[in-house]
């Protein structure tokens, strides 16, 4: 009988194949549905923050993104002093960081020798791993007091400059925006320039042989041939060390003196929106906890844009490296 | 001007930003020792065995011991959640997404997600997972460390996704060819052949994403909240090394401050090994498939 075992083999493989893309289906349902997950955390994290602050943001929206009040008491909230923090600290860190950031890059792609690349960049990629509330700590118990001891100097000098002058005028606390600018600064420093470094890279030897070849000196190689090659991405990594900046908590929290203030000196107490949320949030009921997730929603948002700025830069490069 | 003049003034701008360069290396190094020769020699101070025995309630004459069980509790919990979420979702970008619309668009958006404000997170599962469990059981459950581990979760979870990607990507086609003509299903191979051949890759993923989350304080505070007794039940408010810290630091008294540097200390150690671990690891897994 040997026509038997070949049908069954038959109806055996079939039925092993449709079991076998059954599975197949199922499997690939199942990943989807995971990774569907990282979407539906981003809308969601948007969503419920919105929720959560409906009754200020509803209620008057403009009052709240406008007003400088900010009064648990009588329940006015206005988050025009904590967006204002958030800015000047994280520009204050940007300004700061881009340069050092583009000095350590340019050292360890063009100028250190070989056996120092390696270490040097590995240090600076640990200053990125390095917890933010270790920042925190060291920067209350260690940098405010240092600050403390120079500020007096910067207002002598920085202080007496025209125009920019006011912005260095204060008491010598230690505490402020100034302060907190210099940990964040330090804080995104490896981020930008772990990006600035691996575009650099990317360069082409041959464009930069061919600008030594007709004489150029390195900075004149880095500054006319690398930096316009890379420029796209080296802006996307300038943005994603200030979406960093922006939702940057526990570093801020302890030395911004958390002070609901519109200051124009750098050397006055401030306050930011993670800080307030970090500050306030386990002592606030009702209109107050609203608002401090209504600043959550509100930081969520400038983020979320800051960094899809970041990273579409930082795709055009790799598009280029693709041609 | 003559030709040698400006030939100098070049030269001379050269030296000075080379200079510069070298200088803001040195300035990034040496804000990088400050910071961890501040937390050793304020954190082996104050190590005492009360450290690893005591819970915070005693304060002053407490430890972390809670905090530290917490940590680990809430670290591994997380770890628990969004590993698996996070190596499927990758292989599905790596996999089955790879040069599609949708694939790109995750792909995309959990890269920002990598980036965006922890503290954000922590609202979201305050509101989330908190309220509702809150409201589920009359204010009996409310913060509770798995709240906590589900927003370190949503820290780690990025991480894993995107290493697992890139990991399965590097895995030769060829592979996939072979394995595929012997008839095997295409879930039998991911599983069996694929993810065993980026098991190191994976691995890292995993460590990285937990170096990143065990240092997280902004999400715990509305989430786990913070307990001074020991708990091991995970519907309880539990503290965490990250929290006590945070506490410690905010308090007026130094003996508070030298446990909060200690604390700060075990953190610190902890992640920096981690992130070596995984950069040798990752080390090798490199010159495997480059």
């Amino acid at each position: 009988m040997p026509s038997t075992p070949i049908t069954n083999l038959a109806t055996d493989a079939e039925q092993r194949s449709r079991r076998d893309a059954r599975h197949d289906a199922w499997f690939r349902t199942l990943l989807k549905c995971c990774a569907l997950l990282v979407l539906a955390t981003l809308l969601g994290a948007a969503l419920s923050t919105l929720w959560g602050g409906r009754e200020v943001l509803f209620k008057d929206g403009f009052h709240f993104l406008t007003s400088d009040s900010w009064n648990p008491v009588t329940d006015d909230y206005g988050a025009l002093a904590p967006i204002f923090g958030t800015l000047v600290t994280s520009l204050i860190a940007l300004v700061l960081a881009v340069p050092v950031s583009f000095g350590i890059a340019l050292f360890l792609t063009e100028i250190a020798p070989n056996w120092l690349r390696g270490p040097v960049a590995t240090a600076i990629e640990l200053l990125a791993s390095i917890p933010s509330i270790i920042y925190g700590m060291w920067g209350l118990f260690v940098f405010v007091p240092f600050m403390a001891s120079i500020e007096p100097a910067l207002s002598d000098t920085l202080g007496k400059l025209p125009l920019v002058g006011n912005l260095f005028q204060g008491p010598p606390m230690g505490l402020g925006l100034l302060t907190a600018g210099i940990v964040l600064a330090v804080m995104i420093l490896p981020f930008i320039c772990s990006v600035m470094r691996e575009v650099f890279q990317t360069v082409p030897t041959r464009l930069k042989e061919s600008s030594y070849a007709l004489g150029s000196t390195t900075w004149e190689v880095v500054w006319d041939i690398v930096l316009p090659y890379t420029r796209s991405a080296v802006i996307g990594g300038i943005f994603l060390g200030l979406g960093r900046a922006l939702g940057e908590t526990m570093a801020v929290t302890f030395v911004l003196g958390n002070a609901y203030d519109l200051s124009g000196s750098l050397l006055m107490p401030g306050t930011s929106i993670s800080s307030s949320i970090a500050n306030e949030f386990n002592e606030a009921v009702g209109t107050h906890r609203s608002a401090l997730i209504a600043l959550g929603f509100l930081l969520f948002v400038v983020t979320f844009i800051v960094l899809l700025i970041a990273r579409l830069m930082l795709r055009r490069l790799s598009r280029k490296e693709g041609n | 001007m003559t030709a040698s003049s400006v030939y100098l003034r070049r030269r001379i701008v050269n030296v000075v930003a080379l200079v510069a360069s070298a200088c803001a290396t040195l300035l990034g190094l040496v804000f990088l020792a400050w910071i961890l020769w501040t937390t050793l020699k304020s954190g082996l101070g104050a190590i005492t065995p009360h450290l690893f025995t005591r819970i915070t309630a005693y304060a002053d004459q407490g430890g972390l011991s809670n905090a530290i069980v917490g940590s680990l509790i809430m670290d591994v919990m997380a770890l628990l959640i969004c590993a698996p979420i996070g190596v499927l979702a990758g292989t599905f970008l790596a996999e089955y997404a790879n040069r599609t619309r949708l694939g790109a668009t995750i792909r995309f958006l959990n890269d920002i997600l990598l980036s965006a404000p922890s503290i954000v997170l922590g609202l979201f599962v305050y509101v989330i997972v908190v309220l509702p469990m809150s409201s589920l059981t009359n204010g009996s459950v409310s913060f509770s460390g798995f709240a906590g581990s589900v927003a370190l979760a949503l820290i780690g979870l990025p991480v894993i996704v995107r290493t697992t990607d890139e990991m399965l990507q590097l895995v030769p086609g060829t592979l996939r060819e072979a394995t595929l003509s012997l008839g095997i299903p295409q879930w039998k191979m991911t599983i069996q052949v694929l993810m065993r051949a980026a098991t190191s890759g994976i691995v890292t993923g995993v460590l990285l994403a937990l170096a990143r989350l065990a240092g997280e304080t902004a999400p715990l505070l509305f989430t786990a909240f913070g307990n001074n007794f020991m708990t091991v039940h995970p519907l309880d408010k539990m503290e965490s090394l990250p929290v006590a810290i945070y506490q410690y630091t905010n308090d007026p008294s130094p003996d508070l401050h030298a446990i909060a540097w200690a604390g700060a200390l075990l953190i610190t150690l902890f992640v920096l090994a981690l992130s070596l671990l995984t950069r040798m690891l990752f080390s090798r897994h490199k010159v495997r498939y480059d």
